[in-house]
Formats: C-alpha cells, structure tokens, sequence
C-alpha cells in the first residue's frame, strides 16, 4: 500500500526502532528562542552535555523583545534577564544566535524559512507551538515541550508516539476576497480546536496548490489550532522557487539531488488516510472569530450565534463563557462589533505579502478615529523589504505605528498589550482570554479584513470599503 | 524525574472545556528561567474571582483537577505543567488533553488520564457534593478509583514503564548513540546546515 507524505518524512527519520517503544526519529533542524530555552540549557548543564549538533541548531529572539527603542536597554530586568540568559547558552554550548538588532533576527518561524533552513522532507522542531508553520514546505515540523528541548539538544533525536493521517482537501478555487487565513479560521471551525488531536494534516487539492508559500505557512501555521499533530503540504514548483538562491538553500549538484529527492515527497495515489475532510473553497468568504477559541469563528457577514444552538453541551457552556467573557450578545452582527486597536504581524501573518495586502487596503485611507494600529513585521528581512516597496510610509500615512520586528501582541509577553477591555482585530492565532493582555478580548482576521477594520473602527472586509473611497480591492493572498 | 505509581487525594472539579496553556500560566510569567516558582501564576486570571473553584477553602490541599475536554490546549509552555506541580497537582483527568500538554505532563511526572465524559461527569457530581472524597489514580493497575467510580484508563505501555520507574528520557536515548552516529553518517549532504563545519 502507498505512504502519505508524512509517513514518507517519518520513514526517513527513523533512527532506531523497537516493538513496544516509540520510534527514535532524526531532527534536522532545530530552532530555538528564548522563552522555551533556559531550562534546558540548565539541564545540559547539570548532566555534563553538549549541544550535539550545533550545525543543525539555530537561536534568534522573538517572544520577549520589545518592538520599540529596541537600541535602549530592555526596561523589564526579568526581560532583560531572559534575553542574556539566551545570548550566554548560545556562547557557551556554540550555538548561532541572531539577537535583537541583527539583520536576520526575527520570529524563529518566518526565520528559518527565509533563510532556506526550512526544506522539504525535513524534520523541524521548536518550543513553539507554531512549529507546524514550516510544514508548508512538506517538512514534518511540529513544536515541542522544554523537556524535548533539551532531548534534541543533547541527542538530535526524539522518540515519538505514531500519528494518525487526516487529509483536508480544498477544492476549487479560492474567490478573489478569501486569503489563506479566512480558509484555516474556517477548518478550524468545522473540525474543532480538538478535532485534529493526534494527526497529521495533510492540505492539499486545488486551492491549496494555488497558493503562495507564504500562505501555506499561514495554514499549517494554524494546524495547531486544531489540535494538530502537524500541517504539510507536498513540495511542488511553488516551493523549489521559493528556496532556489536562498542563503542555505542547496547548490550546483546539491540542488539537483535535493529537488529530485524533494519530488518524491507526495502522498502516493493509493495511500489512504485515517480521515479526510473536503472543503469547497468557492464556499469561503472572510472568516472571523466571535469567541475565546480559535474554533469559535464565522464568516463576517453572519452574527453572533446563540449559545443554545449548540448540541454539544461544553460547546454550548464554552460558548456562554465565552459570550460573556467577549462582552457579546447573540444575535448581533460581526460587523457591528467596534475594536480599538488592530494587530497586523505574528507567524501567522507577520510575512511580506501580509503587510502589501494590508497596506494596498490602507493606501490613501485613515484609522479611524480611536483606533491603534500596530504593524509588527515578522522579521528585520520582512521589514527591510517593506521600507523598500515603501509599505511603511503607507502605514505611517494611515496613521498606523510602525514597529520592530517580533511576536509583539499576538501572546502580550512585551510591553505590546491591550488594557483590560480593549478590543482587537488580530491577525495573529490565538484569541484565548487574556492572550494580548490581561482583560483583552480578540478576534482573529486576515490582514486585509484587519485593514479594512482599522478603517472603519468596527469589524469590516475590504469590500465594505468602497462607499468610503473610490478603491480598488486587494485581491487575496 | 519523579516515579509515579499510585496517588491519593482530594478532586478539585474544573468545569471548564478548552482550558488553554494561556490559562493555566499566562505568559508574562514565561520570563522566568527556571522550573519552579509558578503556582501563583497558575489560573492567574481566574482566580482573581473569588468564586472560582480554587480559591474554595475546601479544595485547599487537593491534588487531582478534574477537567472539561481539550484540557491543555494552545501553546507548547512546559510551564503549564511546572504550574500545575508547583501549585501541588499530582495528576489531571480529563476526556481529552491537547497532544504537546501530554507529552509534556509524562516527562515530568505529573500524570494525565484519559476518562469517557461520563465518568468525568460523575466526578465532578462527587467533588461537588462531597468535597472531602478522595480519588485514587493508581498507574500499576490502570484505574481510577473513587468512591461509585471505578475506571479503567489507557496509556502506552513505554510511557507507563517511564513513569513508573522515573526515567530520564535523554539518559534512554543516550544508550543508543550507536544507532544515532549510524543514522548520520548516511544523511544526504544536501541537508541544510546553520553553520559551516
């Protein structure tokens, strides 16, 4: 019988296999920062280990750092403390470290794909989460406790229980106003944020093929949110372009032997998955969350639903709670909820083709009144990039802040937080309670649904626009 | 780590779905360095309300939280499960715990049991009217004992061993380096590097 992609990726990082253990699998790339670090560099410490390959290891700073002055000493000394504490492992055990201030420091996840360590096939791994961003590029990558921090740092390995297989095929194409974000907000409310607990997704079928790298990653990005295991999506041309002339893309006869093992890495045509999920893209519209979980999301033109609509009886409670926590009715309409602050940036949509699309809805616009805007580029790369298309000017000009590269507001973990009560429009993942900020209340948009509320101070999508400003409408990313 | 076998205590009854890692320690407690040190951060927004299950003088000193579904959720911060051990919980149940939380509670000892709904359910009714019963969860035998509840539950047979024993995983690992430098040597050289040897 045929393999899945991600049996395939597995199979080939087996290290060790016994009946009755979980495999031993081989990690080829292994990102850290500085939040999820510390602990294990301690335990490394106490054990006498090394770091055993410090060529597939790389640091950079993201969680912590603020996004202004970033020149100043860091006010917060329990900040300060974490970041020199990171800067100090990296020294000691030889690890390469881009720090606050360097060209290619940044969030560890638009880090490693922009520096073309992240490659099809791999494994990829990180205290974070949002690890299942790198498998747009057919890498199985998925984020990783503290305790496995230090596993991989001292063996390279893991061992690993078996996953499941689950397919999300989105067929056709997707209409010119849904961008990839719109889509995996709209799996994740029909799967559940528990609903792919144990397996590996797979994206694949037309609309997905389609799409850019940057919004593949915006995809598997969001598999987590799902309770995934993992998100890949099979290497095809779109992604060899993307890699070829990167700085630790392979070269010459190494780029050749890489792309014809890369070629290899689909899903065989009768391999068959634990699960599938078929989605019809033409069906898609922007997609926003009401509630306290990614799950709890609906197109934008639809209302608040009624707690009691829901079957399940902790989905209905969840929704009560959640209702309540959001300080929201059922009933009312998505786009009668007023926000006064809009976040563009995260691993989510923190990449080059976020900002244009924010930027195209917000050229020869004003926020409005009221509203705070903040664009945190995902990386120093992604911010250089945009001061030389001039998308900073256009935010400035908007009347938005302009801010350094970092995670910033999508987890409030620098002084970039909402007050008790504030309420944002976020294109980062997770609009749990508190998440930006003690009180704060999120809902999880596209970045050009994000603009196009920024302009209009209540949640809208670009095409609510056109009655403001004759304006063309950005076509989705 | 430390060896789990069997653990006796009181039930602290969380009737909550979705408990995000965001709750059980907010991030700005995610600055610290170390392990330890966290149990006042635990369910820090929650308990700001006095009505929460916590703050409950009769739950004081409990050591099993009984949760809603997809308990654990969201970020991949250990220091959930350093919390929740700070704070002084032994062991969490639930009828569904988000993948990485999992994996995190079995490396350090804090054990997560899988229980149907219903038995969870009949939990929470006895935590609720009788606060001082006490629940077993014994890992030799795979159940969970209270009193009207008597369940089995699953875990992996290597992950129960590890616990039982109080094994270090890396120390495991470590016996089969061979195995290791043999895969390594065969790795194809077009894998990336971060650093040129």
């Amino acid at each position: 019988m045929g393999r899945t992609l991600a049996e395939k990726v597995w199979d080939d990082h087996v290290v060790r296999r016994a009946e009755g253990e979980p495999d031993l699998l081989y990690i080829d790339l292994h990102l850290l920062h500085e939040v999820t670090s510390p602990q294990a560099f301690d335990g490394l410490r106490k054990n006498g280990r090394q770091v055993r390959r410090t060529d597939l290891t790389i640091a950079t700073e993201d969680h912590n750092t603020p996004t202004l002055d970033i020149d100043k000493p860091i006010a917060d000394p329990v900040s300060r403390t974490q970041l020199e504490t990171l800067r100090k492992n990296c020294a000691d055990f030889g690890v390469r470290l881009h720090p606050l201030g360097d060209v290619e420091q940044g969030v560890v996840h638009v880090v490693g794909p922009q520096l073309g360590l992240t490659q099809p096939g791999t494994t990829v791994v990180c205290g974070d989460s949002h690890t299942s961003t790198h498998g747009a590029f057919g890498a199985l990558a998925f984020g990783i406790g503290t305790s496995q921090v230090e596993h991989v740092l001292a063996t390279q390995t893991l061992p690993l229980a078996p996953f499941r297989t689950m397919a999300v095929t989105v067929n056709g194409e997707l209409p010119a106003d849904v961008t990839a974000k719109d889509l995996i907000l709209a799996v994740i409310a029909r799967i559940g944020t528990g609903g792919g607990q144990g397996y590996v997704l797979e994206y694949r079928g037309e609309a997905i093929e389609k799409l850019s790298m940057e919004a593949r990653m915006t995809i598997c990005n969001m598999s987590i949110e799902a309770g995934a295991r993992a998100g890949m999506i099979a290497p095809d041309e779109t992604t060899f372009a993307y890699l070829q002339g990167r700085p630790h893309a392979p070269e010459g006869p190494e780029w050749d032997a890489a792309v014809e093992y890369w070629r290899t890495l689909r899903t065989d045509d009768d391999a068959v998955f634990d699960h599938e999920v078929v989605i019809e893209a033409a069906e898609l519209a922007p997609f926003v969350t009401w509630g306290t979980n990614p799950g709890q999301g609906a197109p934008l033109s639809a209302a608040v639903p009624e707690p009691a609509t829901f079957d399940d009886p902790s989905e209905r409670y969840a929704a009560e709670k959640a209702l309540e926590y959001m300080g929201l009715s059922a009933g009312q309409p998505l786009r009668d909820i007023a926000v006064d602050t809009v976040f563009v940036g995260s691993c989510t949509n923190g990449r080059i083709e976020d900002l244009r699309s924010a930027a195209a809805v917000l050229e020869g616009r004003q926020v409005a009144d009221g509203v705070r805007m903040l664009v945190v580029p995902g990386s120093v790369r992604v911010a250089l990039q945009a001061v030389e298309e001039g998308l900073d000017q256009v935010f400035t000009a908007a009347g938005a802040e302009w801010r350094h590269a970092g995670c910033s507001m999508c987890l409030g973990m620098n002084p970039d937080q909402l007050a008790p009560g504030e309420r944002s429009a976020s294109t980062s993942n997770r609009n749990f309670e508190g998440r930006q900020g003690k009180g704060g209340r999120t809902h999880l948009v596209s970045p050009p649904v994000a603009a196009a509320t920024a302009v209009l101070g209540h949640l809208a999508s670009p095409a609510d626009l056109s009655d403001v400003a004759d304006h063309a409408v950005p076509a989705g990313v | 780590m430390e060896a789990f076998t069997t653990h006796t205590g009181r039930v602290v009854p969380l009737r909550r779905s979705n408990v995000d890692t965001d709750q059980i320690i907010p991030a700005h407690w995610l600055k610290k360095v170390t392990r330890d040190g966290f149990e006042d951060g635990l369910f820090e927004a929650w308990r700001k309300d006095e009505a929460f299950v916590l703050n409950q003088p009769e739950r004081r000193g409990a050591t099993v939280l009984v949760a809603g579904p997809d308990f654990g959720t969201g970020s991949s911060r250990e220091h959930a499960v350093w919390a929740l051990q700070n704070y002084g919980f032994k062991a969490v149940i639930s009828s569904r715990f988000a993948d990485i939380f999992r994996g995190n509670s079995l490396k350090n000892g804090l054990l997560t049991v899988v229980l149907p709904q219903p038995v969870v359910d009949r939990l929470w009714e006895l935590a609720e009217t009788d606060p001082t019963a006490e629940v077993t969860v014994d890992l030799v035998a795979r159940k969970v004992l209270a009193p009207g509840v008597e369940a089995d539950f699953e875990l992996d047979e290597n992950a129960r061993w590890r616990l039982l024993k109080g094994l270090d995983d890396i120390s495991i690992t470590l016996q089969n380096e061979d195995a290791v430098a043999a895969y390594e040597a065969l790795r194809p050289s077009f894998k990336p590097r971060t650093q040129v040897a």
